[in-house]
């Protein structure tokens, strides 16, 4: 595969800076990187993992998909190992890291550190998580997920449950799905609505969406079901919390009504918002999404590195 | 035949003259007081400064005007300025008559006048510059670079 031009050198902070062109070839490169059994295209190459937030899943997902494509991963998994505790900046740490490393991955608990990371180097910098702002990759994996299962990105009715306000993989869904003419139900309790700056996106990309409280009554119609946790952090009075957090959890005896296709999708970890029951219902989309984190995070290491189109 | 009616003469309303230094005019009404803090004109100064608020205003109906002696605006002010008085007019005055005037314009990127007001934004925990871009100018619209956020200019905290 050859380098492409168009990915090459280019930082992946937030969705807002992907046009759908640069969305479907990500997707389409996923594709052919999931029929492959070994790549060595990054071979010589290193990941700088720089993880000030733990995680276990993403920041596996990053390591476990460069070293399949032959290369290698440095850095630390928790700010409390890194110079951090010593006070040091965020740009001294970037400076410092990017000498080790080709690209770097972050993950941090606060808004625009990855957008402040890429001002210190010139290296590729992916965005694993800015506190309650972005993070793309999972978006991509999402957008992926839908497409294997319904064979597009259009002209699908899809639901997203849960905190629509803090929750970063919705925010950064949005602006994926804002290329793509599907219609979208907002789902949520009033306090965690989605914020209008996204309900802007939705607007300005032509996109039609609703909000309710209430997807069990949506379940008929439904190709997608896109749950995400409701943290009970979130609320400063927690007798809300308690009112609405069973309003918000699926069981498979609600999926009776579903379409035979509807798939259920949840960015992990779940909770009590999918009950184990729907495990094992033909619904159930979320294990394969996960999965799913390989070839789209290698496609996105590759093309940021400029090794494969 | 339409009648022909006499343009209503503006109330006189005199502010002190100043020979050289800056007269910011049509300041939206009520809002000269944050263009004093702009200005870094608190109670010590020995400026001579002259204030006057919810003047009548052809233009506007009412506005804010403040007359400062020996000062001329730095960028950084024009900036802030721009924050809560777009619109306003920069009279620079020399030898008591009007040197050079021009508007107060929205600029495409304000960096380091205002803070986020994401507190979990991280400029306010790290040693950088606030940046953000306008991205409507009347109502004014802010949207921070690095966290994304989008706030109205005039609930702009200023640095």
């Amino acid at each position: 595969m050859g380098a492409n031009r168009g990915l090459m050198g280019r930082d992946m902070l937030s969705m807002q800076d992907f046009s759908k062109e640069d969305i479907l070839k990500i997707l389409a490169t996923a594709k052919k990187l999931a029929k492959i059994k070994s790549s060595k295209v990054m071979q010589g190459k290193i990941l700088g993992s720089l993880f000030f937030e733990p995680s276990t899943r993403t920041r596996l997902s990053f390591e476990s998909s460069m070293a399949k494509l032959g290369g290698a991963s440095v850095g630390f998994a928790d700010a409390s190992v890194s110079s951090v505790t010593k006070g040091e900046s965020l740009l001294d740490t970037i400076k410092m890291v990017q000498q080790y490393a080709d690209l770097l991955v972050i993950r941090h608990p606060q808004e625009g550190a990855a957008r402040l990371a890429a001002e210190a180097t010139d290296k590729p910098v992916i965005n694993a998580g800015d506190g309650a702002n972005q993070h793309p990759t999972q978006t991509l994996v999402d957008l992926y997920t839908i497409q294997q299962l319904h064979g597009r990105l259009d002209r699908l009715k899809i639901a997203i449950v849960g905190d629509l306000r803090y929750g970063r993989t919705v925010h950064s869904l949005i602006h994926g799905l804002s290329h793509f003419s599907s219609e979208v139900f907002l789902i949520s309790p009033d306090a965690l609505r989605l914020p209008e700056s996204y309900r802007e996106i939705l607007y300005r990309g032509r996109i039609r969406y609703h909000e309710g409280k209430d997807f069990t009554q949506l379940l008929p119609d439904l190709d997608v079901l896109y749950m995400t946790r409701i943290q009970k952090e979130r609320f400063a009075d927690q007798s809300e919390y308690q009112a609405v957090k069973s309003s918000y959890a699926l069981t498979a005896t609600q999926l009776q009504r579903a379409k035979p296709t509807l798939k259920v999708l949840h960015p992990l970890p779940r909770i009590t918002e999918i009950s184990q029951d729907v495990d094992e219902t033909p619904h159930a989309a979320y294990f394969l999404q996960a999965s799913n984190g390989i070839p789209v995070r290698q496609a996105v290491l590759g093309m940021l590195a400029g090794v494969l189109r | 035949m339409p009648v022909k009616r006499a343009k209503t003469a503006e109330p006189v309303q005199k502010l002190y003259s100043i020979t050289e230094g800056t007269v910011i005019d049509h300041i939206p009404a009520g809002q000269a007081l944050r263009v004093l803090q702009i200005l870094g004109i608190d109670p010590g100064t020995t400026l001579l400064v002259s204030v006057g608020m919810n003047l009548s205003s052809r233009k506007r109906g009412s506005k804010d005007m403040v007359k400062v002696e020996g000062k001329l605006l730095t960028k950084a002010e024009l900036s802030k300025l721009a924050l809560i008085a777009s619109g306003a007019t920069i009279n620079h005055i020399s030898k008591g008559k009007v040197q050079q005037k021009f508007l107060v314009e929205v600029p495409q990127v304000f960096i380091g006048v205002a803070e986020c007001q994401n507190l979990n934004c991280i400029t306010g925990h790290q040693p950088v510059q606030s940046k953000f871009y306008t991205i409507k100018q009347k109502p004014l619209k802010l949207c921070c670079v690095y966290c994304e956020r989008i706030m109205d200019g005039n609930q702009a905290v200023l640095r």
